[in-house]
């Protein structure tokens, strides 16, 4: 059992003492553990949406609202049981957060958190008008839960069920980091061009983290009413809404564990200022907001990983088991026959208002066939990569891969189709582990989501996922590396990362784009082998590389571009000897 | 209804549109020089109308040594640096002088002034003073050392800085709400309508200043270096343009917009210390009709909310935010609609 393990034990065992070990007279710091825990539920789904999906929200405490009053009012109103308004709680916050989610996340990510201000301030003048929930007064004599004939209706007796949530949500969320849809999730922090690329629909990513983190704080409403006894509209506000980030961002907004660090820093803090600082400005208000306003700037600015960061520092990593080595390889495609056309581009053009970026270009990549894409700098090469990937729209003409016309596709579908590809510049996660970037590559060779991930059903296929990820590091020389934090690697290193990421998809067409750049030659002649190796397994590759010595060392065949138009088509040999490319790179006699 | 509750209605949306449209312009012009989303904007306006409050009662308002404690931090911070960096004693010289000097004259003049009970205008120009310098404070003691992170983290900070000040505002002019003496108290009938001479007021300085705004970006090379900016900030930094110089400028623009919107609503309605928050709003509903980018298309977004929230208050008063508030979801719609993905790399 690692440190990590028994640290969380340990932490468990002293959370269950808590209520036994508190003295009756010191009822307040159950009350305060109740609150912390209640938080921290909120916290966790924002460290899910922020930390995790690089997207943010400063309406979760309107969640929390919606959750308590739909408890409230079901309860009081209808006396339907607590057990099942949770559930009608949870309904009504799905469907509010995915209207929020689903008009503001197809634009960049800053209008989400623009539009969740705009919702918690609704919501909370909502609630402070409408008479049948009792206006700013809110609704009183909310029952206490009942577990099974037995009432919790003490804070001691509330404590257990709240943090059983509390350690089961943990739990849970630290399980779907470590997944393959927790994968997907981090992949979309860094923009959606890579993650589309391995095949993650990212916007339905961001859906499912948004509304994730808000039924998160649904149950925390849940909680909330039927522990604090009456809702009112204020706790739901804007302000606590914005409190809960700055929990998120204190505790250290990427860690599971920062939530519940954040939560409780910030409850005591704040009871310890509420009673100071008035006393210090010799009248009341709620002063506390400055020092929470200057220290969430000062955290940005000078520690942004939060205070959990220390303590995860002096905690020993931990390297993952490996426990796939019997795992059942997965299905591989069925490739192409030698020779058969796998990608016809024709007549694709690409114009930027008016500049002509790819010219009516034409070429043709063949099954088990290496074509070398060539040209100086600004020719159109990476234009033409992301006219096939569909990163970009052309303009005219057609790309068909197998016979079927991919032009208009997505770049998620393309992926699908069999394409991968690798990029110029190298996008990755930086704070996953070498073998994680990799199975990230394997995205659609497996099918299971997020609940599966929470409960841990999804592990023989995450087997399957992690062998297929670590042999293709074997592949190309990387196996040593492979429980390294990607972003320690070296530039060569994490383009060779690329290259197996990109094989884990199992392709028919494999995309690299200047693999060789930042390799060292030893480096290079082993790529060069690995692509050889490939090729004769029957995959076609187009290569974009400035290295010539590699380029027509390797390659079947060379399509030369200058100014967006295709130069001339031929074998190494052919292109070598042609004046016309001697012209373009080294420019004319005169 | 009729035609004349109609018109007065209209009226009074399309005047608190006007301001709305101000501080939605200040919002786009910080946005695209800085990629800040300012949500403290609204303080501002609530700052503006509160220290002529202030002023009136002849006492020295608080936002006065906020100001003055922000440039002393500010300068210590730029001396520790420049001596991190090892520049000659006279540069540090005169960068502190040059961030001290205003501020130090802006304090010297107002607690003169402040006893003296000089008219509104001199009232209102040291409180435009006091607010506009400490734009650029708060650009240099907040966001400076983050110009590079990512729109969401300088989001944030945002939000810190609006609990701060907000907090801040309730220290200096405590819990009441405060409604300013009007600066024009002439009457005008137009039909059914009654104009007042502060309406009339708030529609003058609001073409003002878009006029004035359009020379500077269009005219002056300041204006051009913010505009260039705007558009590449690597670009700009290359040709010479100081991007902190600018971001400080944008933030100081900001800032007196935002007072002057403060001086404008001050005498129609009673101020809050946290009444700019909401109003602040009300700009980023109308800055984000405009996608964060078009100041056209802003000042028209400013001027739909107006009349939305004049409206609405006739029809359902208790429900005005919520519908003010609202409406961004159509609007944004509309907007991902009209521009599918504009996903940026982060």
């Amino acid at each position: 059992m690692g440190v990590r393990r028994i640290a969380l034990a340990v932490f468990v065992v002293i959370l269950a003492l808590v209520p036994v070990l508190t003295p009756e007279n010191k009822e307040f710091w159950i009350t305060q553990a109740n609150y912390i825990g209640l938080y921290t539920l909120v916290v966790f789904g924002l460290v899910l949406l922020t930390g995790v999906a690089g997207l943010t929200s400063f309406g979760q405490a309107a969640f929390v609202g919606l959750g308590a009053y739909s408890a409230a009012y079901l309860t009081l109103t209808y006396g339907v049981s607590p057990w099942l308004t949770v559930w009608i709680g949870l309904a009504f916050t799905a469907v509010a957060s995915l209207v929020l989610a689903w008009v503001t996340l197809r634009m960049s990510g800053h209008y989400l958190p623009l539009a969740t201000i705009a919702w918690g301030l609704s919501l909370f003048y909502l609630l402070g008008n409408l008479d049948f929930l009792g206006k700013y007064d809110g609704l009183l004599g909310i029952p206490a839960l009942n577990f099974f004939g037995k009432p919790l209706n003490t804070g001691r007796s509330f404590f257990y069920l709240l943090w059983t949530i509390v350690v089961l949500a943990a739990i849970g969320m630290a399980h779907l980091l470590d997944s393959r849809a927790g994968r997907a999730m981090r992949a979309v922090k860094g923009g959606s061009t890579m993650a589309e690329a391995m095949g993650v629909d990212t916007f339905r990513v961001k859906v499912t983290a948004f509304v994730l983190a808000a039924l998160l704080a649904s149950v925390s409403g849940w909680l909330f009413a039927h522990f604090q006894r009456t809702v009112n509209p204020s706790p739901f506000g804007l302000n606590m809404g914005i409190e809960y980030l700055f929990m998120a961002v204190l505790g250290g907004i990427g860690h599971v564990w920062g939530a519940l660090v954040g939560a409780g820093v910030v409850q005591v803090l704040k009871d310890q200022l509420q009673v100071l600082l008035p006393k210090l400005m010799g009248s009341s208000g709620n002063y506390e907001v400055i020092v929470f306003g200057v220290l969430l700037v000062l955290m940005l600015q000078y520690a942004r990983d939060g205070l959990w960061s220390f303590v995860d520092s002096l905690l020993p990593r931990q390297r993952r088991k490996v426990d796939w080595a019997d795992a059942p390889t997965l299905p591989t495609r069925l490739r192409p026959t030698h020779g058969e056309v796998v990608l016809d581009v024709r007549d694709a053009r690409k114009e930027f208002g008016g500049l002509v970026a790819v010219n009516d270009v034409s070429f043709q990549v063949k099954a088990g066939e290496i074509l070398g894409l060539i040209g100086p700098n600004g020719a159109g090469k990476s234009t033409t990569f992301n006219l096939v990937t569909g990163v970009l729209p052309a303009t005219r003409g057609q790309v068909t891969l197998l016979g079927k016309r991919i032009d208009s596709l997505a770049s998620r579908k393309i992926a699908r189709l069999g394409v991968a590809r690798t990029f110029q510049h190298v996008k990755m996660i930086p704070g996953m582990t070498v073998l994680e970037n990799v199975a990230l590559g394997a995205h659609l060779r497996g099918r299971h989501g997020v609940p599966a991930a929470m409960l841990r059903t999804d592990r023989a296929e995450e087997r399957r996922l992690l062998r297929e990820a670590e042999w293709q590091l074997q592949r190309i020389g990387m196996g040593e590396l492979m429980h390294e934090q990607a972003g320690n690697l070296a530039l060569g290193q994490q383009r060779l990362m690329e290259i197996a990421r990109a094989l884990a998809a199992d392709p028919i067409l494999l995309l690299l784009d200047e693999p060789a750049a930042g390799l060292r030659l030893k480096e290079k002649e082993g790529l060069a082998d690995v692509m050889r190796q490939l090729r004769s397994e029957g995959l076609s590759i187009l290569l974009v590389e400035h290295d010539m010595d590699l380029v027509m060392g390797l390659v079947d065949r060379v399509v030369v571009m200058e100014f967006g138009t295709k130069l001339i088509e031929g074998t190494p040999e052919v292109v070598q000897a042609s004046p016309a490319v001697r012209a373009a790179y080294l420019g004319t006699e005169h | 209804m009729d035609a004349s509750i109609a018109g007065i209605l209209m009226l009074d949306g399309v005047t608190n549109g006007a301001v709305y449209g101000l501080l939605a312009l200040a919002l786009v012009l910080v946005f695209a020089v800085t990629r800040v989303i300012f949500i403290p904007q609204g303080e501002f306006v609530a700052y503006g109308a509160l220290s002529v409050a202030m002023l009136q009662f002849g006492k020295v308002p608080g936002t006065l040594w906020l100001m003055a404690v922000l440039a002393v931090v500010a300068a210590l911070l730029d001396a520790v640096d420049a001596l991190r960096r090892g520049l000659p004693a006279a540069t540090l010289a005169r960068n502190a002088a040059r961030t001290l000097i205003a501020p130090a004259i802006v304090v010297a003049v107002t607690v003169w002034a402040a006893p003296q009970k000089f008219s509104l205008l001199v009232q209102s120009a040291l409180a435009v003073a006091i607010v506009t310098l400490l734009g650029p404070l708060v650009y240099r003691l907040a966001y400076q050392r983050l110009a590079d992170a990512t729109v969401l983290v300088l989001l944030i900070v945002s939000v810190g800085v609006h609990f701060a000040l907000t907090g801040l505002g309730l220290v200096f002019f405590g819990a009441e709400g405060f409604r300013n003496p009007s600066f024009w108290d002439q009457r005008f009938t137009l039909g059914p309508l009654a104009l007042t001479g502060q309406t009339v007021i708030i529609f003058a300085v609001s073409i003002a200043l878009i006029l004035g705004l359009f020379l500077f970006f269009e005219r002056t090379l300041r204006g051009k270096a913010l505009r260039a900016t705007a558009v590449n900030r690597l670009g700009a930094r290359l040709m010479g343009i100081s991007t902190i110089g600018a971001g400080k400028l944008s933030f100081g623009l900001a800032a007196f917009i935002g007072a002057l919107s403060g001086l404008l609503i001050g005498p129609t309605t009673t101020v809050f210390y946290d009444s700019g928050f909401l109003i602040g709003l009300k700009g980023f509903v109308a800055a984000i009709f405009g996608g964060l980018a078009s100041y056209p298309a802003a000042a028209l977004g400013a001027l739909m909310v107006g009349v939305l929230e004049s409206f609405s208050s006739f029809y359902a008063s208790a429900f005005k935010e919520v519908i003010v508030f609202t409406f961004i979801i159509p609007v944004l719609l509309w907007r991902s609609f009209q521009h599918g993905h504009d996903d940026e790399e982060e």
